[in-house]
């Protein structure tokens, strides 16, 4: 057992040859979490007899047919704490939702149970997904596998340590503003934020409606199409889900980076980038001018605008998102006999100071008299934001740039939220423009990962996958294990 | 109108006489309730009336973390259709947006409306009234979602000791129907509501029941002195749960508003709510107290292009409205307009007469009855005749028998009477009880003749010139054959003989 495979695609390809059961798997990921979580804390909650019910299903239909088995068939998986499944508690890393069990699972999880995963249990992340260190977590900051005094970036931070601690293969996180990206930058993971559209939210708790979206995180470029794969395309039950056929990840995922034209953004090289992110990415792109792809320096000369439109639209949709919370329905309730004191207590109580910062900041750019001088304005720019990346998509066929502008920090580091905000520079564009991004990891600086963000026009998720994927072969950086946590285990 | 003013301030205990000629400036805002069978954004029952509480709802109607919603394509319909109905424009785009505020029967502490690109604009209504025609502009139709309901342990939700919440109407399919402020008196708003939910009816869109709101309105109503243009300060009024109440609450208003300037008072904007029981209304909440619904655009739901084939569609399949029907009705059937507007009142009762004509029985006929006994046993019995025992099979038949004189109308109407319910064949139940007409000369003739030495006086009076002294003559020929005389053959037999 010491032997089984470590990534996705080896687990799928063990279970099929049956040197590996999915009880095995799951137990072996049990293993981990109780050797490592204790300090790492990515899980706030295990699906126990669930899981256990879901392998013994799998080993079931592996042992009947491995051809046809599902093509996770056996395989642990976690998702992050905003996805729901039922009857597992659900809490969105917010004590307002505290034993919170949804009659209903979110598509994208449900997909990935269809496929034959085994969800092994639902993982620590930002309150609502608000945050980008995962210290906003109502149950506990996650710690970074490299260093556990450090953060694992956010808000899907139990996601990308869970990966990066080889707990599960595969996890869920979801990214409104880089919180997929960023956190597998500093836990040197791939992550994946597919276009708007292409993955359904439904059944994921509600941070910001217009930017959310479910992605994979895995240890390579494979892993995540695969999961990638698995969970997109189109759902009746939401709304704005695209109805465009998906194109297969996998099937051109190994035709390189030949002949391709990469744009480099110069305003995503500027102030307040790490020297030696700067110069791992630097580097990260000789590699792909190496395989044969061609750079261009190009220009988004709005994205100095982009953050101050995310943190207007944002706490914006928020505000209203989380006006459901009243401590009457589900959750917490802080019983104060009237209804308007127990609606205050329990929103006081149940909500931390993040996001009640962004509920108060949203609620004010949508007040009457100060509309058009925030929301509507950011509107605009989001806009413009969207056109200048379609200019530059007819230059170039992606954009390569760093994803996160540092490593992984000290936790503690950034307790005025404007620098924290600060982190987010280079991946919230995306997110407003609703573009495929992937953050694969592209070098260690002072022992800590950095990764390079890969980004392509609306749809092209396969291309941006075949990019990072190109350069992820090329290089070992998605090779190395993060040696903090198996030292603090032992 | 000035009657009105003095009925209304009088109960007020105003002096009655205002001494600037005002008038009064009216618009309506009507909610109505989709005939949709799935909920506006999830696929539960739109029905909740007859629903045990909070069964009708799912993870999406009671606004769970995470659920989406997603838009009811008959209910987009229904609306287009409504639109259509009313002379509405419809742009290309539209889009849903969030109205932001905190109520408990409101689940997701919003509601999914639409703000500033409505479904459809700039229609407009017009009827007749008094022999007047009246144009009433429509703002715009659109569409949304309804709230739960909650119950009270006490009068309302600040002072209850205890609420309860049914979210069974949560996410039903609502349509807002704004009026523009062109109505200038109660009786012209309690006219464009009783024309505008019939056409909703009309057309399958609402079931009009206003008692238990499926069909609801709020007033705007403001005074100004008669012959200037400048709008007066705006009362909104709610709580009016028939076109009663929508009358007397608006005929309250324009006299309350009045005696206020004329005490030399001053109008505020607020909204006021009519409380049936003291016939009046009381103030709610001020302009001040108005809630920030902080609008934006739903952004859980793509904007929504309709596209002109989609509108084109539903305009081919739009009925005949009720005017147009009876207009052409006078026109084709030669029915008067009375008859006519009886018979288009419902689009069913239109459609019945329809077939009933259609299957041979003649339209002067088929509207006499189906606008006279037929509607009144129907009423009586809360029963249409489509529904009813004797169905348009059996008044079919029935009417036949008397259009071939085989029965005569007072035998029919007794028949329809016992019949209505009960059901059963008129032809065969004329020929076994022998009602057939009598209208055998000879038969008829020795009758009369009994008839008038039985009536010495009445054939008296009548010879000295009282025509109706002749009808207690007839009414004994008519006893003495069970109804079943042919009333016009006696009638002649008996002036054949007395003028004789």
């Amino acid at each position: 057992m010491s032997a089984a495979p470590e990534t996705l695609a080896g687990c799928v390809a063990a279970l099929r040859a049956g040197t590996v059961s999915a009880a095995e798997l799951l137990e072996r990921s049990r293993a981990r979490i109780a050797a490592l979580d204790p300090q790492v804390n990515a899980f706030l909650g295990r699906t126990g007899e669930l899981a256990d019910r879901a392998a013994a299903a799998a080993d079931r239909l592996l042992a009947e047919d491995p051809a046809s088995a599902p093509p996770l068939c056996g395989v642990p998986v976690a998702l992050k704490d905003v996805l729901c499944l039922e009857g597992a508690e659900t809490t969105a890393g917010s004590r307002i939702l505290g034993g919170f069990r949804p009659p209903y699972t979110a598509t994208a999880v449900q997909r990935l149970l269809d496929a034959g995963a085994v969800v092994v249990g639902k993982t620590n992340c930002d309150e609502f997904a608000m945050g980008s260190s995962n210290e906003n977590s109502a149950y506990g900051p996650v710690r970074n596998p490299w260093d556990l005094g450090r953060v694992p970036g956010g808000s899907s931070g139990g996601s990308a340590a869970a990966v990066a601690a080889r707990m599960v293969p595969l996890s869920l996180g979801t990214d409104t503003g880089g919180s997929i990206r960023q956190p597998a930058a500093l836990c040197g993971v791939v992550g994946f934020k597919p276009t708007y559209g292409r993955v359904s939210r439904y059944g994921l708790i509600a941070f910001a409606s217009s930017l959310d979206q479910v992605g994979p995180l895995a240890l390579t470029v494979e892993d995540a199409a695969l999961g990638y794969l698995l969970i997109a395309g189109h759902d009746p039950a939401d709304g704005t889900s695209s109805r465009s056929a998906v194109e297969d990840p996998l099937t051109g995922l190994g035709e390189g980076v030949e002949g391709l034209r990469l744009g480099v953004p110069r305003e995503y090289f500027g102030v307040g980038l790490d020297p030696g992110v700067r110069a791992a990415v630097e580097r990260a792109l000789e590699v792909l001018r190496g395989l044969g792809a061609t750079l261009e320096e190009v220009s988004l000369p709005s994205t100095d605008a982009a953050l101050s439109t995310y943190y207007i639209i944002a706490p914006a949709e928020a505000s209203s998102n989380l006006a459901r919370y009243d401590g009457i329905r589900f959750g917490l309730r802080e019983d104060r006999g009237s209804l308007l004191q127990t609606y205050l207590s329990t929103r006081d109580a149940g909500f931390g100071p993040e996001v009640k910062r962004r509920i108060m900041l949203g609620t004010y750019a949508l007040s009457s008299g100060y509309y058009d001088a925030y929301y509507r304005k950011a509107q605009k720019v989001r806009t413009l934001i969207s056109e200048e990346f379609s200019h530059v998509f007819e230059r170039v066929d992606a954009i390569v740039c760093p994803t996160s502008p540092v490593t992984a920090f000290p936790l503690g580091t950034h307790s005025d939220p404007l620098s924290m905000y600060l982190l987010d520079v280079l991946t919230v564009p995306v997110n407003l423009a609703g573009l495929p991004g992937v953050s694969v990891p592209c070098g260690m600086v002072g022992g800590l990962p950095a990764g390079l963000q890969v980004v392509a026009p609306r749809f092209m998720d396969a291309r941006a996958l075949r990019i990072a994927h190109a350069y992820e072969q090329a290089t070992e950086w998605h090779t190395l294990q993060p040696g903090g946590v198996e030292a603090a285990a032992t | 109108m000035t009657g009105t003013l003095r009925d209304a301030s009088a109960a007020q205990g105003g002096s009655g006489e205002s001494a600037v000629d005002h008038e009064a400036v009216i618009g309506l805002e009507v909610h109505a309730q989709l005939l949709t069978r799935s909920k506006m954004f999830c696929g539960c029952p739109a029905t909740y009336v007859e629903a045990e509480p909070n069964d009708n709802t799912c993870p999406v109607c009671l606004g769970m973390p995470g659920t989406l919603p997603v838009i009811n394509r008959r209910a987009v319909e229904y609306t287009v259709r409504t639109a259509l109905a009313l002379n509405c424009v419809i742009p290309d785009f539209t889009k849903f947006d969030r109205k932001n505020y905190f109520y408990p029967d409101l689940p997701k502490g919003y509601q999914i409306s639409k703000y500033d690109l409505p479904l459809s604009v700039d229609g407009h209504l017009e009827f007749d009234l008094d022999g007047r025609r009246v144009r009433c502009g429509i703002t715009r139709v659109h569409l949304e979602e309804d709230t739960g309901t909650l119950h009270h342990a006490g009068d309302v939700l600040q002072s209850a000791t205890s609420s309860l919440v049914d979210y069974n109407r949560s996410g039903v399919p609502l349509m807002e129907i704004v009026g523009e402020p062109d109505l200038r008196s109660a009786a012209e708003a309690k006219e464009y509501l009783e024309r505008l939910r019939q056409i909703l009816m009309y057309i399958g869109v609402n079931d009009g029941n206003l008692e238990q709101g499926s069909f609801r309105c709020d007033a705007n109503v403001s005074i100004r002195p008669r012959g200037t243009e400048t709008l007066g300060v705006k009362v909104e009024i709610k709580n009016m749960n028939s076109f009663r109440a929508v009358q007397r609450a608006v005929e309250y208003e324009i006299a309350r508003q009045i005696a206020v300037l004329d005490g030399g008072g001053s109008l505020h904007q607020e909204t006021r709510g009519w409380v049936e029981a003291r016939g009046a209304t009381i103030s709610q909440r001020s302009k001040e107290q108005a809630h920030d619904y902080r609008y934006f655009p739903e952004p859980d739901l793509a904007p929504l292009v309709l596209g002109a084939e989609f509108v084109e569609e539903v305009r081919r399949a739009l009925p005949e409205l009720p005017e147009a029907r009876a207009a052409r009705l006078i026109e084709q059937h030669g029915i008067t307009e009375g008859e006519a507007v009886l018979l288009t009142a419902t689009r069913e009762q239109a459609d019945s007469y329809e077939r009933i004509v259609g299957r041979g029985v003649s339209a002067g006929v088929a509207a006499r009855w189906l606008g006279n006994d037929v509607l009144r046993l129907a009423n009586a019995d809360h029963l249409p005749l489509w529904e009813s025992g004797l169905g348009e099979d059996g008044l079919v038949a029935l009417l036949g028998l008397v259009e071939a004189g085989t029965v005569n109308s007072t035998t029919a109407k007794a028949l329809l009477e016992e019949l209505y319910l009960a059901g059963g064949d008129p032809v065969a139940i004329v020929r076994d009880r022998g009602l057939g007409q009598v209208s055998d000369t000879d038969a008829l003739g020795a009758l009369v003749d009994a008839a008038i030495t039985a009536n010495p006086k009445a054939v008296a009076d009548f010879q000295a010139g009282k025509e109706t002294a002749l009808q207690p003559v007839v009414g004994h020929v008519m006893k003495a054959t069970r109804g079943r005389a042919d009333a016009r053959l006696v009638n002649r037999l008996l002036r054949e003989r007395l003028s004789g």
